[in-house]
């Protein structure tokens, strides 16, 4: 399972990556595989404002749902169109593809992520939950 | 593969034509402004009867219902649909009757509907029905409607969350979202049953109800339900009861003897109603009198011998369905209670327990069941033996059902269990059927252990093969799509 | 008799091959408190010979449309059914099978509704159809819901010339706070611009078109309401009659994004209301956002066409408690009856019977008015309308004396529907009472 070192990560498996005053957000390898194939993604409207913890966005696959939350504050500043038509690259390839980029309005709220350990930390307890 | 209908069309073939015009077709197109008129026919076949019978009876063949084969699809209850009930429900007396009728030319409708009330208030313990609801989850749309109802007419405002066990069918918490209740899960504790401290710790005055089902979707009888029910009501909340497995309980207990509120009962699952591929079905609500005036309108009322519409009820809910609710079905459930008697109905409840305790006891050794202890009228075992050991998943078990012969069980359901399969036998089901079934199961296992692929490549001996969902979802291709022959 | 196949002696080896003593040990987790120590008070089951008698005799009281005509219509009118339709719908295959979960057995059943959602497209005009809801009015409702959800507004505008009933499922339906419904008066018996235009806004989710309307009127400005509605990003949510697009112009060609509609008039007999057949068809963008059942087309491992259930990310099994609707049981069997009908009719047999249908209710209405009796509006209508009455209840009650069953009263007048069912002869009996009470 890929946890690339350069990135952030949420509780809810999305990485962050951090550019000046913007984040890309994606879903996490984790995420794609317990997910399965996706088939559609819900793509937040561009301009849209969220807190932290509000859900950005839904991806579906063919048996289940996952809500991929605002990891900061912000709003909408890019989406990444290809998912439209080929929602499985976030299968193929989770870290080159971004979900949303958002506008970073509070910077501090970035303490409340997870280094890459700690995200493998939180993968591991997981997997032996369940 | 057959073909289409669409692909069947034969320009200038008909199947059908009236009798001669007594009046003037063409008068028609003066009195309709042009704008409004079509240019074009619309694009349906044109076909024969001979071949029209001829695609739909090759269809059907391709289609495995109860009268086909076993069926043990849990939490469906798939029990043999009798043939009365079909004679009875086709009657011109009852399907030639437009809803709209004086009361006094529908004095038999009526009758049936005010006495299949009286019979299902007695079989639930209730105090009074509505038969509007047409499915079960509509049901508990209208149960969900009524509880926001009760709390609103007392001025209570707050009570905004609903509470579901963690076990629950995907309607119970859907329900409460369309009603705008935020939807709290209720853990299960080690019995399989609902854990009470974590519903004591969720109580407060928010809490605008609870909704469960019982015995609960492991097939487990929730024994501290008294206690649960007094617990919520001392809350100010009101119980909920989620009927599709009355066939454990049905002439052995009553969910209005547990202390339930408010009731809805599947007549296609428990009162053997036929499925129709996916409906329809019929979901009636029960509730106590103290909700009686909540009851979407109209009721069915008897007055000395005649039966009339009451429309006369200012608090109730309004209406769910345009008319009265599905009364072809409800016709079938009306026929299949007058057959059973009182005591047909405990015999059915019994044989429905016993047949699942039956093939419970004869796979617990080849396959993990989470609470083996004696279920009700269905079980859930698990695969995850057979996940860990070979790698096949209850989603491989179930195809490979098919090339024995079945329908496979419920499957991935309850989410609370790990390749969970759900059995429900129902009562209608011969031993030798059953042996059969479990033989089939055992030799399935057995091939899980030492021939893997053949589960994993299963369904091998049906029309078709495991289908591309992942392609049917990512490119959805929904209707037919050929160009239209414009036909002027 | 409870269609238990075991007999007695088999049911006891059962029992006991599984450790038990008697049936009744398997409810020993049952507290005393609320077990029953009694049979229920519903008396012995009845033998099938005598069943049939007393069903036969219940239904024997009442008065059916094949006994006497009838020109009641108000959202469910009497057309004839070809026997092909109730033959396919007797194949136990069909109806006593379960929702097709599993495809790889349940080909046909899949391929009908396919078929069936093809056929309301092409009669609606429509991108995507669902594979049912419960019946017009509840498709309307969950209509609603999706505008809200798809424009993120609440206002949905609801003229009175939408049918009374349906008004009030939606209303029902409302309780939930998503939807706020505006009522407008409806102006000479239609949805008029000049009512609905002021009540646009910036949170307007959808205005709702019944086309023919409740009182059997067409809504000539469909296009100008469409065009303002779509102006403010709001939806236009039209509740159309399946026969009438036999020939009227279809909604999907009058800029609707959500078609609603009854399909029993398609080969579903009146059944004392139900059940009944709610079509929902949507402009191709709302694919992943409407409820309720759809079927999809893709292949097998070895290649071949197939049909799957598709999409259910949306349905509650998986969405649960964010779903839009709990919708799980629909009409299944009802769709094959349209499927079979419009496949039986064509599309010539179904313009046939919607100008037949409308031919004789043009006729009705000459002659009603020879009598002396007003129509309550004067505009362009389809196969109903509405005369004006003093007491129409006492007319229907004269109606039944001459062994007809009259329209649906209405507060001062009557709702006269026509089907290809009806003769001249049933009209002039139907004109001449009429006529008298007009008078009286």
């Amino acid at each position: 399972m890929k946890v690339p070192e350069e990135l952030l990560y949420s509780k809810e498996h999305e990485w962050i990556r951090v550019e000046g005053k913007s984040v890309f957000i994606g879903i996490t390898d984790f995420a794609q595989d317990h997910l399965g194939d996706i088939v559609y993604v819900e793509m937040p409207t561009i301009g849209k404002s969220f807190h932290a913890g509000d859900v950005l966005c839904v991806v579906e696959s063919v048996k289940a749902v996952a809500d991929v939350y605002a990891p900061v504050s912000g709003s909408i500043l890019e989406v990444n169109g290809n998912l439209d038509t080929e929602p499985e690259r976030l299968n193929q390839d989770p870290y080159g593809n971004f979900v949303a980029k958002m506008s970073l309005d509070d910077v501090s709220e970035l303490a409340a992520l997870l280094s890459p350990d700690a995200y493998r930390t939180l993968c591991q307890n997981q997997e032996k939950e369940s | 593969m057959g073909k289409m209908i669409f692909e069947k069309s034969v320009p200038g073939a008909r199947a059908f034509s009236l009798p001669v015009s007594e009046v003037e077709p063409e008068q028609v197109f003066q009195t309709i402004p042009e704008k409004l008129l079509r240019k074009h026919l619309p694009a349906l076949p044109e076909i024969s009867e001979v071949e029209t019978i001829r695609h739909f009876t090759a269809l059907s063949r391709q289609a495995y219902g109860v009268d086909t084969g076993f069926y043990p699809l849990g939490s469906c209850t798939m029990k043999y649909n009798p043939k009365i009930n079909e004679w009875a429900a086709r009657l011109p007396g009852f399907t030639a009757l437009h809803p709209l009728q004086h009361e006094e030319t529908v004095q038999g409708a009526l009758q049936l509907m005010y006495e299949l009330d009286c019979m299902l208030r007695e079989i639930t313990g209730m105090d009074r029905m509505t038969l509007q609801p047409a499915a079960g989850a509509h049901g508990e749309l209208t149960g969900a409607m009524i509880i926001r109802a009760y709390h609103r007419e007392k001025g209570d405002h707050s009570r905004n969350i609903m509470l579901v066990p963690d076990s629950s069918h995907g309607t119970n918490p859907a329900t409460a979202n369309m009603l705008g209740f935020r939807v709290v899960e209720i853990r299960s504790n080690e019995r399989g049953l609902t854990d009470i401290q974590d519903l004591r710790d969720h109580l407060g005055p928010e809490v605008a109800g609870l909704m469960l089902t019982n015995p609960n979707t492991l097939g487990l009888f929730e024994e501290d339900i008294v206690k649960i029910a007094d617990m919520v009501h001392g809350n100010g909340g009101l119980l909920y009861y989620d009927g599709a497995n009355a066939n454990a309980i049905i002439g052995m207990a009553r969910p209005g003897d547990m202390g339930f509120d408010i009731v809805h009962l599947n007549l296609h699952k428990t009162f053997a109603t036929p499925h129709g591929s996916g409906g329809p079905g019929s979901g009636p609500v029960g509730v106590k009198a103290f909700l009686e005036e909540f009851l979407p309108v109209p009721l069915v009322e008897k007055n000395a011998d005649a039966f009339h519409l009451n429309y006369d009820r200012p608090k109730s809910i309004g209406r769910v369905h345009t008319f009265y609710g599905n009364f072809g079905v409800l016709v079938k459930a009306y026929a299949y209670l007058k057959t059973l008697g009182a005591r047909g109905i405990r015999e059915v409840c019994e044989n429905a327990v016993l047949n699942a305790n039956y093939v419970r006891q004869h796979l617990r050794d080849v396959y993990d069941i989470p609470y083996d202890r004696p279920c009700k009228h269905e079980f859930v075992l698990s695969a995850r033996r057979q996940k860990l050991e070979s790698g096949v998943t209850a989603l491989d078990i179930a195809k490979r059902i098919m090339d024995f012969g079945y329908h496979p069980p419920t499957i991935y359901f309850p989410l609370i269990i790990e390749e969970a399969m759900m059995i429900e036998p129902t009562e209608t089901e011969t031993r030798e059927q059953l042996d059969a079934f479990i033989h089939s199961m055992r030799m399935i296992a057995e091939e899980a252990k030492n021939q893997p692929d053949a589960v994993k490549r299963a369904p091998e001996c049906t029309p078709i093969r495991r289908v591309d969902e992942v392609k049917a979802a990512r490119k959805p291709v929904l209707k037919w799509d050929e160009k239209p022959e414009a036909i002027a | 008799m409870a269609y238990v196949p075991n007999p007695p002696a088999v049911i006891e080896e059962m029992v006991r091959s599984i450790g038990m003593n008697k049936v009744q040990d398997l409810f020993a987790d049952i507290p005393d408190a609320v077990r029953m120590h009694s049979d229920l008070n519903l008396g012995e089951g009845i033998p099938e010979m005598t069943l049939r008698k007393q069903l036969f005799a219940l239904a024997s009281k009442n008065m059916t449309v094949e006994q006497m005509p009838s020109f009641l219509g108000a959202g469910a009118y009497d057309h004839y059914i070809p026997a092909v339709v109730e033959h396919v719908l007797s194949r136990s295959e069909f109806y006593t099978a379960y929702t097709p979960y599993q495809p790889e057995i349940s080909q046909g059943i899949l391929q009908a509704i396919f078929e069936y959602q093809t056929m309301i497209c092409r009669l609606t005009e429509m991108e995507v159809s669902n594979a049912s809801l419960y019946d017009g009015g509840s498709a309307l409702a969950e209509a609603c819901h999706v505008a809200c959800d798809v424009t993120g507004r609440s206002r949905i505008i609801l003229p009175d010339t939408v049918h009374p009933h349906y008004c009030r499922v939606l209303q029902t339906y409302a309780m939930g706070g998503q939807m706020k419904i505006i009522r407008t008066a409806s102006r000479d018996g239609t949805a008029h611009p000049d009512a609905i235009m002021p009540l646009l806004d910036d949170d307007l989710a959808a205005v709702v078109i019944q086309h023919p309307n409740f009182f059997g009127n067409l809504e000539e400005h469909i296009d100008i309401i469409g065009e303002a509605i779509h102006k403010r990003k709001g939806l236009l949510v039209m509740v159309v009659d399946p026969v009438s697009l036999g020939i009227l112009k279809p909604p999907g060609a009058l800029g609707a994004d959500l078609v609603v509609g009854e399909g029993q008039a398609l080969g579903i007999p009146l059944s004392f209301g139900g059940p009944y057949l709610g079509f929902m068809a949507a402009a191709g963008a709302y694919m992943r956002k409407i409820p309720g059942r759809l079927v999809g087309l893709t292949q097998d491992l070895d290649g071949r066409r197939a049909f799957v259930l598709t999409l259910q990310a949306r349905e509650q099994h998986i969405r649960r408690a964010k779903a839009g609707s709990n919708i799980c049981s629909n009409q299944a069997l009802c769709t094959l009856a349209a499927a079979v009908y419009l496949t039986v009719i064509g599309p010539q047999g179904l313009k046939d019977i919607a100008t037949r249908s409308h031919a004789l209710a043009v006729y009705a209405r000459k002659q009603v008015e020879k009598a002396g009796c007003n129509p309550l509006y004067d505009r362009p209508f389809f196969r109903e309308f509405a005369i004006r009455l003093k007491d129409p209840r006492e007319a229907n009650r004269r109606l039944l004396e001459q062994k007809i069953i009259g329209g649906y009263p209405l507060d001062g007048a009557m709702l006269l529907a026509f089907t290809e069912k009806r003769t001249i002869d049933e009209i002039d009996r139907l004109v001449a009472t009429l006529g008298g009470c007009c008078h009286g």
